[in-house]
């Protein structure tokens, strides 16, 4: 299917047909008998990951398999934020090869994915805080990643909606500022990667759920069992998110992995009122503004494991006390929706890229509460994975064996919270 | 929120609670003996089971015990919570939701 290019001058172009003219941006493609491979999960990083197959490894017979429809698992559930300020050196060089890829997103994919690097800043609220985020800045900057400390009222100026006054719990005591960081429409990436990957031939098959994993006598991989009936393929990459577990399950693989709901919600839309993106992670605040007007809030992960995409309304209340302190000109906004999606999260809360113990079989999973922001960049190194079976530099680190070799990229201590 | 029944206390909303992971783990007799692989199943490794699971979870607000419950993660019901000890119960029937 040929690619209808969006540019200025083909909208001007076809007004004046009515916009009738206008194809689908993907087909509806149908599951064939046989694949060279398939993705499992049409989430951005499995979408993402047929792309980067396709165009940079020439594996254009290929299938993404969705259980359910594309961009509905935690691609349209995040709230967007994207930045790289990771503390060890292999999360800096995953998360700013992501970043570098969000700069051209837009042009490589010719979709607008409303990449917007408006500044993401963290607050320190304690000695602790600003100890550790000081650090951060120091070895971000040896790793050739922008983040610069912020006093109160450089913080102030950065985001004026900010209290920085003394008389709240937990007052601002400065704060660490990635200019690069900003936000991206995540259904548009979804859609960007959709589009891009069927004009190379990829066959996006939704309402296509993986039911059963079969094994040749030598135990590689050799076919899936799914709804839509059986497809033989001898490599598989699983980039199913917080239903990873269960899909490895079928290949008789453990993984490291536990799946909690995260929530998020979003208030009633208003005029640009917020400038840039606030996270705060010794409140459990994290703040930005939609193009579309809304305050789009992160809350915290559940306390216990689930696959039921909700929580309970004292992990969103929780965040609305903490946004009502540090910006008081929010305290009469109404929330508008909430809800929740199911993360898989690692003991080290860094992700895993990686081949298996069963030949054929790659899983890019474990990205917690934080996986947006990779998408470009992990889809990328995972479809360099699968198609030369052996990992990209960035993501050789991230291996499951990383856990009984006690090579841990300990992100979780490193900012002592979920990120 | 949850509506938990600790064994020792009765009926309490889920903030009073602590989450504890995956129940009936036990730590290896012989730790020294292990080798890194089976270390790492037991340190790391979990079900993550999409259904009836059982996990642990300590009534820390409360009467400060460990105690293990069954709960189904596809629905989030409780089917069973249990003292510490004691066998997971066979797959009871799961309780109707009451809705108000």
């Amino acid at each position: 299917m040929s690619l209808q290019r969006f540019s200025a001058l083909s909208l001007i172009r076809r007004a004046f047909g009515r916009h009738e003219s206008w194809q689908p941006q993907w087909r509806k493609a149908q599951p064939k008998a046989a694949y060279d491979a398939v993705i499992v999960g049409g989430g951005g990083h499995g979408l993402g990951a047929a792309y980067y197959l396709a165009r940079e490894h020439g594996l254009t017979n290929i299938a993404v398999l969705e259980k359910g429809w594309i961009g509905g698992g935690n691609t349209g559930r995040n709230t967007t934020i994207i930045r790289s300020n990771y503390l060890f050196n292999e999360s800096a060089a995953l998360y700013d090869h992501s970043v570098k890829l969000w700069e051209s997103l837009s042009q490589t994919l010719n979709y607008n994915v409303m990449f917007s690097p408006r500044g993401v800043m963290m607050l320190a609220h304690t000695v602790h805080d600003i100890q550790v985020f000081k650090r951060h800045v120091h070895a971000n900057r040896c790793n050739g990643v922008d983040n610069e400390w912020l006093e109160p009222e450089e913080a102030k100026a950065f985001c004026p909606p900010l209290n920085i006054g003394q008389d709240i719990r937990y007052p601002v005591m400065g704060a660490a500022l990635q200019r690069r960081g900003g936000t991206a429409r995540h259904d548009a990436v979804a859609w960007g990667y959709a589009r891009a990957a069927d004009a190379l031939g990829v066959d996006i098959i939704e309402n296509c759920e993986v039911t059963a994993i079969r094994r040749d006598a030598a135990g590689a991989l050799e076919s899936l069992e799914t709804s839509r009936g059986p497809i033989r393929t001898r490599k598989v990459g699983v980039s199913a998110a917080g239903h990873t577990s269960v899909v490895m399950a079928m290949a008789g693989v453990r993984v490291p992995l536990e799946s909690y709901p995260l929530q998020a919600l979003v208030s009633e839309p208003v005029k640009p009122a917020f400038p840039c993106v606030v996270m705060s992670n010794t409140i459990h605040a994290y703040i930005s503004q939609s193009d579309k007007g809304e305050l789009v809030i992160g809350a915290g992960t559940d306390a216990y494991t689930s696959y039921t995409q909700r929580g309970a309304l004292h992990i969103n209340t929780h965040t609305l006390d903490a946004i009502c302190e540090l910006f008081p000109n929010f305290r009469r906004m109404r929330m508008l929706r909430n809800w929740g999606g199911i993360v898989d999260v690692t003991p080290d809360r860094s992700p895993i890229i990686a081949k298996t113990p069963v030949p054929g079989l790659y899983v890019n999973c474990g990205w917690g509460t934080g996986g947006f922001k990779a998408t470009p960049g992990a889809a990328h190194v995972f479809a360099w994975t699968i198609a030369r079976d052996e990992p990209h530099p960035i993501n050789a680190p991230f291996t499951i064996e990383r856990f009984r070799d006690g090579y841990l990229i300990d992100e979780a201590a490193a900012a002592a919270v979920a990120h | 929120m949850l509506v938990i029944v600790c064994p020792y206390c009765g009926k309490r909303p889920e903030i009073e609670f602590s989450y504890g992971g995956q129940a009936h783990i036990a730590r290896p007799a012989q730790p020294a003996e292990l080798d890194d692989q089976a270390w790492a199943q037991f340190l790391y490794m979990r079900d993550n089971t999409k259904g009836l699971y059982a996990e642990r979870w300590r009534h820390s607000h409360g009467c400060g015990r460990f105690f293990n419950a069954l709960r189904d993660t596809t629905t989030d019901h409780f089917a069973a919570t249990y003292k510490t000890g004691e066998p997971r119960p066979d797959a009871p029937p799961i309780a109707t939701p009451v809705t108000p």
